[in-house]
C-alpha cells in the first residue's frame, strides 16, 4: 500500500469511529439525559424528595393564580397523560409564559406536595407564524390543529 | 483543454486568486446581509402568534450558528485533506477556517443569551443543545491553541487536525440532540430545528442573511489565508518577489 493510501485509509477509519461515537452520544442522551423530569416521573417517585430537579410540562388552562398582596405565583403543571403538579414560585414569569404553553421551572417537591420553584423558564416551539396566518391555518385544518395542541410540547 | 486541477493547490498560485475573489466575496456578503436584514426587519409581521419584535435575532441567531456548524465540517475537510494529501494548502485553510468559525460561534451564542433572556427567561441554561453547542466553542478554541502552541508547523498542523476529527463528532450531537420525533423523549429548552412551522417571508430573510454570513467567511477565511500564506513561505523567492513587497 502507498503511503498516501494508507493515510486515507486512516483518516476513513477515524471518520467511521466518530461517526459512530457521535450515534453512540445522541443516543444515550435521548435515553439517559434527565435535563428536566415529568409530573408522571415526579408522582412516581423517580426523584428523591428535597433533591433540586427541572419539571416540565404544560401550563394547565385557568391554572394560573397571582397573590394580590405579594409576588407569588401559583400553576399547574400537567403532562399529556394528567398527571399534575402544583408549583409555588415567588419570581418573575417570562414573557412567553402562558396558560397551555410549555415551561420549565428549577425547584424542589415540599413535604406539603406542592413544588417550589426559584426559576420558572418559559418553553418555546418552533413556530414563527404571524397570528392572523396561524389563525387561517387552524381554520383549515381544524381536526389536525386539535391533536397537535392536544399533544403538546415540552 | 486539460485543465490542471491542481494548479491552485500550490500556495504561489492560490494566493493571487485568492486576492482576486476576496473583494468578489466582500461585495456579496454585504448585499446579502443587508438585503436579508431589510427583509426580515421591515418585511415581516411586527408581531408573531406568541413572540414579539425581539423574534429578529433569529436573522442572526440561526445565520450564525449554522456557519459556526457549517465551518466546522469545512475545517475538518481541509485538516483531512493535508493529512491524506500532504498538501500545505489545506492545513492552511484548516487553520484559516476555524477563527471564523469561533467567530461564528461566539455570535450565535451572544444572540442565543440575548433572545433568551427575553422569551426563556434565562440568559443561559445547561440544555443539552446549549451545553453541546458551548463545548463546541471549547473545541474551537482549542484547536487554535494547540497549533500555536506547537512551534513545528507541520507537527502542529497534524496534531491539530487530529484534534479537530474528533470533535466532529459535535455537530450531529448538536443539531439533533433535540431533533427527535417525540420531545417527550430528548427534553429540553431549545427548541427544535424545524423550518415547517417558520413563515416563508421570515425563512426567506433568514436563509438570505445565512448565504451573507457565508459569503463573509469566504471573504475572511480568503484574507486570513493570505496571511498565513506569506507567514509561512516568508523564505521563499516567489513571496520575495511580490510586488507588494517591491516599492
Amino acid at each position: 500500500m502507498k503511503p498516501r493510501n494508507k493515510r486515507l485509509a486512516f483518516v476513513l477509519l477515524a471518520l467511521v469511529s466518530v461517526g459512530a461515537a457521535s450515534a453512540l452520544i445522541s443516543k444515550a442522551m435521548k435515553g439517559n439525559l434527565a435535563y428536566l423530569h415529568s409530573p408522571e416521573e415526579v408522582l412516581n417517585g423517580v426523584v428523591p424528595k428535597g433533591q433540586v430537579f427541572r419539571l416540565g410540562g404544560l401550563v394547565k388552562e385557568g391554572s394560573l393564580e397571582r397573590s394580590d398582596s405579594k409576588l407569588e405565583a401559583r400553576f399547574i403543571v400537567r403532562d399529556n397523560r394528567d398527571n399534575e403538579i402544583t408549583v409555588v414560585t415567588d419570581k418573575i414569569l417570562p414573557d412567553l409564559f402562558k396558560e397551555g404553553k410549555s415551561q420549565v421551572s428549577r425547584g424542589k417537591m415540599a413535604d406539603d406536595g406542592l413544588f417550589y420553584a426559584d426559576e420558572v423558564l418559559a418553553k418555546h416551539d418552533a413556530e414563527y407564524m404571524p397570528q392572523e396566518l396561524k389563525d387561517t391555518l387552524e381554520k383549515e385544518h381544524t381536526p389536525q390543529a386539535a391533536s397537535s395542541t392536544k399533544g403538546g410540547t415540552y | 483543454m486539460k485543465i490542471n486541477w491542481f494548479k491552485y493547490s500550490a500556495p504561489m498560485n492560490f494566493y493571487p486568486l485568492a486576492g482576486k475573489l476576496i473583494p468578489l466575496f466582500w461585495i456579496l456578503a454585504i448585499a446579502l446581509i443587508a438585503l436579508g436584514l431589510y427583509w426580515g426587519f421591515f418585511k415581516t409581521a411586527d408581531v408573531l402568534s406568541d413572540q414579539k419584535q425581539y423574534y429578529r435575532i433569529i436573522y442572526v441567531h440561526v445565520a450564525s450558528a449554522w456557519m459556526a456548524m457549517w465551518l466546522y465540517a469545512v475545517m475538518v475537510a481541509w485538516a483531512m485533506v493535508g493529512l491524506v494529501f500532504n498538501t500545505r494548502l489545506s492545513f492552511m485553510m484548516a487553520s484559516a477556517t476555524a477563527i471564523t468559525g469561533t467567530v461564528m460561534t461566539v455570535i450565535a451564542l451572544a444572540t442565543g443569551a440575548i433572545w433568551g433572556k427575553t422569551s426563556w427567561g434565562t440568559w443561559w441554561d445547561w440544555d443539552p443543545k446549549l451545553t453541546s453547542f458551548l463545548i463546541l466553542l471549547f473545541v474551537y478554541i482549542g484547536y487554535i491553541a494547540l497549533q500555536s502552541a506547537i512551534d513545528d508547523v507541520r507537527r502542529s498542523d497534524k496534531a491539530s487536525a487530529l484534534l479537530a476529527l474528533v470533535g466532529l463528532a459535535l455537530v450531529p450531537i448538536i443539531y439533533y440532540a433535540v431533533n427527535c420525533p417525540d420531545p417527550n423523549e430528548c427534553a429540553s429548552l431549545h427548541q427544535e430545528s424545524s423550518l415547517e412551522r417558520v413563515e416563508s417571508n421570515i425563512l426567506i430573510a433568514m436563509l438570505i442573511t445565512t448565504l451573507g454570513f457565508w459569503m463573509y467567511s469566504f471573504a475572511t477565511i480568503l484574507m486570513r489565508v493570505r496571511t498565513i500564506i506569506l507567514e509561512r513561505e516568508r523564505n521563499t523567492s516567489w513571496v520575495s518577489k511580490l510586488k507588494e513587497f517591491n516599492n
